[in-house]
């Protein structure tokens, strides 16, 4: 079954892979793991295709900041629902880094993380596939926020900017 | 004080809506009971050993008087008639139902309350100086500035998931009344030589396991740069601070891990590339939170002596629960929640509702919760305090013991925390037995007794001149005394005397202590200060001389 996600506010099919998955067209849009891509890099970058990578929590960021401009998808994992960097990683990525490609949430995600996760910069999220269509709305849980952040397309009404 | 405009209102409405819906989703099934557990602890809810407790915060202790009956009488309809107050300045009720727990948290919104991360890993209730705006030692009132915090950390997206709890005091007087020195940060307004105000910003303190003070990441901090370096704090923090071990999970474990030298450099470097950016603190912002916070419509009074041909009852309270105030003719007062017999802190929705007329009649409508566990009526004519007094003492509120040995700070304990290894609130009850003299507690002058349940330090044990800290031994209760600890701005932590001593033993123990420092004080010495010369050898040697007198 084609794995089902929320991007930009939208059920979507996910046209990317993941490597190991069952194979697609030989330059079909591909994900890798950090210590994937890291690993062999110089063969990933020629194979043609687009390419995601997806960041442990671990993972600093400026790793892959010299790579971004090679790369469509960039991940955040979360493998437990306490784990917070991720947030910061985002944040990173879009501010530091302007990274203006996909930025994908996995793991444990749930829709009660998506209206941070969207401020941090996040548009794409792994959710459980029953929960899809019931955490379409969750990105807009609040329709007001105090403090400034990632707010790529969130209508929010900020009171300082 | 600070009121709600559209947008506040909107958020804390929202957020009610977010926990209805969570709640019906977990009493329904959708949401397992760690999915729930995350996040309900972010508003303040947790399951205890009786049932859900829902810590309601306080922002830097300040509440209204139409707050504090909305308190009463959620206390009345929904918990068994009486609330807790804490030493982070929030209230705890201990006995509502999970299914309420929406409604509650619907009443609070109507008087611009809320229970928004008062536990959880994440930034919690910002506390203050309970004399915050009358102290006559105020450099600044510190008050906008913690609402300034408050607002810029609540539902903060990228630091709502910290590797643990993140608390933030604010102190705006030399003197430290917030206890800010064991806060994850410190803020401490001070004045430049040039007579320029900024911030001193202090990080890694913190009781608990492994208590540590504070220290200075940042001498001068302007202050239009206050959020961007709490930012890069808390970015620092959230990206390396440990996560595999809830032991060594908060700052204070990482800036003693890195060191201050190497912690300092990470946050200016961090601050270095986001501190022009946004979160701004605008001149027109603190002009509008100083708005809020204007002093109230003061009389031109004098200086009077209202004790002169009163009683000695009323002449002990006013000397020891009333203090000095910036305006001639005025006072504070402490309404004390220490009386023998009843658990600290605790009050039931009559005292609150008496106290909130009282705050009407006496007090401009305002009401503040220190951190001592007690409440004070911040502005009272010196004139009216007499009448105050037989109004608090008829309801039991007039205990005169602020800052001696029986206004002591304890935690709720093994009677209703499902963490505590032991009661506190029966071991306060003991020494309130065994000390009812107040001609030798007065004696005994300034003394600061503090008591935990646990290693998780929640009556602040470690900074107690006398710390208390409740063990479990075999399924038994006992208790490690520590002394020489201290929270103000000479904090320090206290040492332990030696082995724990069984529950019935605590009042004898402190009894030999005090005993010792009765004998060896210099005159006008603190009990702190006499431990501070002497060491902890001759009170060591006293305690354990010979077995204690059951």
């Amino acid at each position: 079954m084609p794995r089902r996600l929320l991007r930009n506010g939208e059920v979507a099919v996910d046209e990317w892979r993941y490597l190991g998955e069952a194979e697609g067209a030989a330059d079909s849009a591909l994900i890798l793991t950090f210590d994937q891509w890291a690993s062999d890099r110089e063969q990933w970058l020629a194979r043609g295709g687009r390419l995601g990578v997806i960041l442990g929590p671990a993972h600093r960021v400026e790793f892959l900041a010299p790579d971004l401009p090679h790369l469509d998808l960039v991940g955040a994992d979360f493998p437990n629902p306490s784990e917070g960097r991720g947030y910061t990683q985002g944040r990173l990525l879009r501010e530091r880094w302007k990274f203006a490609g996909e930025l994908r949430a996995t793991g444990h995600v749930r829709r009660d993380h998506l209206f941070f996760l969207a401020r941090c910069g996040f548009n794409s999220f792994e959710l459980p596939d029953s929960e899809i269509e019931s955490a379409a709305g969750a990105v807009s849980t609040f329709s007001v926020c105090y403090q400034p952040a990632n707010d790529l397309g969130l209508q929010v009404k900020l009171r300082h900017r | 004080m600070y009121r709600y405009d559209a947008i506040d209102r909107t958020l804390v409405n929202e957020r009610v809506a977010q926990f209805r819906d969570q709640t019906r989703r977990y009493l329904n099934g959708e949401l397992s009971e760690d999915e729930f557990r995350h996040l309900r602890l972010r508003n303040g809810l947790y399951i205890q050993r009786h049932a859900p407790m829902l810590r309601v915060a306080i922002p830097y202790g300040l509440l209204s008087s139409a707050q504090l009956r909305t308190l009463a009488s959620i206390a009345r309809r929904y918990d068994r008639g009486y609330g807790h107050f804490t030493t982070r300045q929030n209230i705890q009720y201990n006995w509502p139902k999970l299914a309420e727990v929406p409604e509650i948290l619907a009443e609070l919104a109507a008087v611009e309350m809320h229970a928004i991360q008062t536990s959880g890993n994440c930034i919690r209730n910002t506390t203050s100086d309970h004399l915050a705006g009358v102290a006559p030692d105020e450099i600044e009132d510190p008050r906008p500035w913690c609402e300034i915090i408050r607002q810029w950390s609540t539902l903060h997206p990228e630091f709502s998931y910290l590797p643990r709890k993140f608390k933030i005091a604010v102190t705006g007087s030399p003197r430290d009344r917030a206890a800010s020195l064991v806060h994850d940060v410190g803020v401490h307004i001070v004045r430049r030589a040039d007579g320029e105000l900024g911030f001193e910003i202090l990080a890694g303190g913190g009781l608990g396991r492994t208590p540590i003070i504070g220290q200075v990441v940042r001498e001068f901090l302007p202050r239009e740069h206050l959020l961007s370096y709490l930012e890069a704090v808390l970015r620092i923090y959230n990206r390396e601070g440990r996560r595999d071990n809830l032991t060594k999970a908060r700052i204070k474990i990482l800036v003693r891990s890195l060191g201050i030298e190497e912690f300092r450099r990470r946050v200016e470097a961090e601050w270095g590339s986001i501190r022009d950016g946004a979160p701004r603190v605008t001149q027109a912002e603190v002009e509008r939170m100083r708005g809020f916070f204007e002093p109230p419509a003061y009389r031109r009074l004098q200086e009077s002596e209202p004790a002169v041909g009163k009683d000695a009852a009323f002449h002990a309270w006013y000397r020891y629960n009333t203090g000095e105030h910036k305006m001639p003719g005025y006072r504070v007062v402490y309404v004390s929640l220490k009386k023998a017999g009843v658990a600290p802190g605790d009050a039931t929705d009559a005292q609150m509702e008496l106290i909130a007329d009282l705050a009407d009649g006496y007090g401009f409508g305002e009401v503040r919760v220190t951190h001592t566990q007690n409440l004070l009526l911040a502005d009272v004519e010196q004139e009216k305090t007499y009448e105050l007094w037989r109004t608090l003492n008829a309801a039991g509120l007039a205990t005169p013991n602020i800052g001696t040995l029986t206004d002591i700070i304890c935690c709720p304990g093994l009677d209703f925390c499902s963490l505590a290894n032991a009661g506190s609130i029966d071991v306060a009850r003991l020494i309130n037995e065994r000390f009812d003299d107040y001609d030798y507690i007065y004696d005994l002058g300034e003394l600061d007794v503090k008591m935990s349940g646990c290693m998780n330090a929640c009556g602040h044990h470690h900074v107690g001149n006398i710390g208390i800290l409740g063990v479990d031994k075999g399924g038994e209760e006992w208790y490690q005394i520590t002394i020489g600890g201290a929270a103000g701005a000479d904090a320090s932590l206290g040492t332990v005397i030696g082995p724990s001593v069984a529950k019935a033993d605590v009042p004898e123990t402190l009894a030999r202590l005090l005993a010792v420092y009765v004998e060896q004080r210099h005159p006008d010495e603190r009990f702190l200060d006499t431990v501070r010369r002497l060491g902890v050898k001759p009170f060591k040697e006293r305690v354990y001389a010979a077995p204690a007198a059951a």
